[in-house]
């Protein structure tokens, strides 16, 4: 029987990432990019959701049936969002 | 990565139905993260909705938008980052047996959870003043003397007043369901402080402490979402 035990220096770690994401996220938002600006708002958004799940939330160090279960969640989060805009987008 | 085992948990706090600690630590981790899957979606849901008028209506989005606080946003970001950090404190301060230290992470946390809604309060409060709540009080000038000319939609360009209501019912749909799971798990912190005052928790058993953390992180990762969504789209 062994509980993981994450050291504090990686929650820093990745505090330290978080912040300076969001910084990137702030500053990036300025830069006048047209459609891109939202895309890459939500890329970085995504980026800061997996360093969360990882390490704060110990998915890195959590059994497989875990994981999955982990995955499942956000699989059917795409699944609606991709048969939602399937309809929206192709209609006139 | 450097990761170390902890101790031999002792078995007082084992069900009879689970073979060891273990197990009974994994059967929660699981069920709390079959709840959060439900949390995914019911978010999910709205996230949809918002992403559908997005598209349909970029124009009064953008408007509605320029009418939020970025500064704001960004701090009460940089807030519940920092909770979530303290929250991560407070399960290694359990993992690794120090009471001290994990009554004062899950002080911090829930505090600065308080600051945040503190803040939000603040900026729905503002909202109110500008008669940007949806409802019959909702106006919205397209060119205001309170925004930058700046962040002014363009003169030439058409903004259905609307749509714009339709942004706010949205902010304040998502921000409210965010501050609604906010305020349940300051609650909960409560009772895990005192509960860890008491010395309940230790090396050999810290799920609610862990499971805790898992919820807490989850609203943190819905607002990594909604404040680039409804802060800073331009």
């Amino acid at each position: 029987m062994s509980f993981h035990i994450v050291p504090r220096s990686t929650y820093f770690k990745v505090f330290a990432a978080l912040v300076l994401l969001l910084v990137v996220t702030v500053l990036a938002a300025k830069v006048p990019l047209g459609v891109f600006n939202t895309p890459i708002a939500l890329s970085i958004g995504l980026v800061k959701a997996t360093l969360i799940v990882l390490y704060f939330m110990h998915v890195r160090y959590s059994p497989p049936l875990v994981r999955v279960f982990a995955a499942g969640g956000f699989l059917w989060l795409a699944i609606m969002f991709a048969l939602t805009f399937s309809d929206v987008l192709t209609r006139h | 990565m450097e990761i170390t085992a902890a101790p031999m948990p002792d078995t007082r706090h084992v069900a009879h139905h689970f073979d060891d600690a273990e197990q009974q630590f994994v059967a929660a981790e699981l069920g709390m993260w079959v709840f959060l899957a439900t949390e995914v979606l019911f978010f999910g849901g709205v996230f949809c909705g918002y992403a559908i008028y997005r598209f349909k209506y970029a124009a009064e989005f953008i408007a509605g938008s320029h009418r939020l606080d970025v500064w704001l946003g960004t701090v009460n970001t940089a807030v519940l980052l920092t909770s979530s950090l303290t929250m991560a404190l407070a399960v290694h301060a359990a993992q690794t047996s120090r009471r001290g230290a994990l009554v004062r992470n899950l002080l911090l946390t829930l505090l600065l959870g308080a600051a945040f809604l503190g803040v939000k309060g603040y900026e729905y409060h503002h909202k109110f003043e500008e008669r940007l709540v949806p409802g019959r009080n909702f106006r919205f000038v397209a060119h205001s003397a309170h925004v930058p000319e700046s962040l002014q939609p363009a003169k030439e360009e058409k903004v259905d007043p609307r749509q714009v209501e339709l942004f706010f019912s949205l902010y304040f749909a998502m921000t409210g369901l965010h501050a609604l799971h906010m305020i349940i798990g300051i609650g909960v912190l409560a009772v895990l402080i005192v509960a860890a005052g008491r010395g309940a928790f230790s090396g050999g058993y810290f799920t609610p402490i862990e499971m805790t953390g898992l919820y807490w992180h989850f609203v943190d990762i819905v607002w990594v979402f909604l404040f680039p969504l409804l802060y800073l789209i331009r």
